[in-house]
């Protein structure tokens, strides 16, 4: 749902195609830093708040993490 | 004598990440710079990285709480009753000799001042100031809060004293510390800043590009970041600041700063802090 945004901005980052379970921290394809980034572009992009409990890499791991991140919190589940 | 009282001086990029690691370990801060502007900011950060900080140690911190342990100051007047300060000013042996003599006529007979230089010999610091055993060198790594280690450089007339009493702070800080004597970059800066200049020639040169010397180094070196992530990091006016205090420190033209890292620098590209270097960044850093 929320993918094709998800892609777009790391496509800035990240030059290699990746797919969308790709661990992309652990992969090497960023350094750990750049989830700062990636959790305020989310912020900004979705018009959502990343609350305390929230801030744990495993939800902005991958694409397929980071959309269903965003879906959850949308949908008031989180 | 208690070392809760720290001054930093300086809040850019480490000023502010020692201030926050400061407070976060509970010490009481008194951050300076030149500008109310300059501080306004520094609070902004530090409310910034203080939220992230969980996302990478698990560490939760009240950022309100944290910025009311950082009091901020425009005025030297106000370092009179600390204890130890911690300076982190631009890597400009004039900028910092002007600040160490402020702090000799300030700062009480005791306090001792640990200069976050990145090549700048400490004895020369050192020099600037009336109290040369109570001067020390703790090279802090970027970010601050998140390094574990730091390099910590004694001058020619650091006392064993001053040493003590560094690797208290130090120890509160949760940081671990290698000691090494002085010489310009020391160990760390006088191998890295050989190596990201090499690196920067390469992209000039058109041999690889700077994703790929990058790559190269994470995947087959195993380190964590390239040496062009790391210029970046540190900010590319640092590293020509420092190469530059290298080149003039040995006269050796190994040293001498890569035009396209001059270029740069000169274009504004600083690195993550500017939104651009090698590579580029989004978001305010």
């Amino acid at each position: 749902m929320y993918r094709d945004t998800i892609r777009t901005f790391l496509k800035n980052y990240i030059s290699d195609s990746i797919n969308d379970d790709q661990d992309i921290f652990s992969g090497g394809y960023v350094n750990s830093l750049f989830a700062t980034q990636l959790v305020l572009f989310i912020e900004e992009n979705f018009d959502l708040t990343v609350e305390s409990e929230d801030l744990n890499l495993d939800n902005f791991k991958s694409i397929n993490a980071i959309n269903f991140f965003i879906a959850a919190k949308k949908d008031g589940k989180r | 004598m208690p070392l809760d009282q720290i001054a930093v001086i300086g809040a850019g990029v480490m000023g502010t990440g020692v201030a926050q690691t400061l407070a976060q370990t509970g010490h009481k801060v008194l951050l300076l710079d030149r500008s109310l502007n300059i501080l306004q900011r520094a609070q902004e950060k530090i409310t910034r990285d203080v939220r992230m900080h969980q996302l990478y140690t698990g560490q939760k911190f009240d950022p309100d709480q944290i910025l009311a342990e950082i009091k901020i100051t425009t005025e030297y007047g106000d370092l009179a009753g600390v204890d130890y300060v911690m300076e982190n000013v631009t890597e400009d042996w004039l900028l910092k000799k002007e600040v160490y003599q402020q702090l000799d006529i300030i700062c009480s007979q005791d306090c001792c001042f640990a200069s976050d230089t990145s090549a700048i010999p400490i004895t020369r610091l050192a020099s600037a100031t009336s109290r040369q055993d109570k001067v020390i060198g703790i090279h802090f790594m970027n970010p601050v809060a998140l390094k574990p280690m730091v390099e910590v450089i004694k001058g020619v007339h650091t006392s064993d004293k001053t040493l003590a009493i560094t690797k208290r702070i130090l120890q509160q800080m949760n940081k671990k510390y290698i000691v090494v004597n002085d010489s310009p970059g020391f160990v760390s800066n006088r191998v890295l800043m050989l190596m990201v200049n090499e690196a920067i020639f390469l992209v000039a040169e058109n041999i690889a590009s700077p994703q790929d010397v990058d790559k190269l180094f994470k995947g087959c070196f195993g380190h964590s970041m390239g040496p062009l992530e790391t210029a970046d990091l540190i900010g590319l006016d640092t590293i020509l600041n420092s190469l530059l205090v290298l080149y003039d420190a040995f006269n050796d033209s190994k040293f001498k700063p890569c035009p396209l890292l001059k270029q740069m620098v000169h274009a504004g590209f600083l690195g993550k802090k500017s939104g651009r270097g090698f590579h580029t960044y989004g978001g305010n850093n």
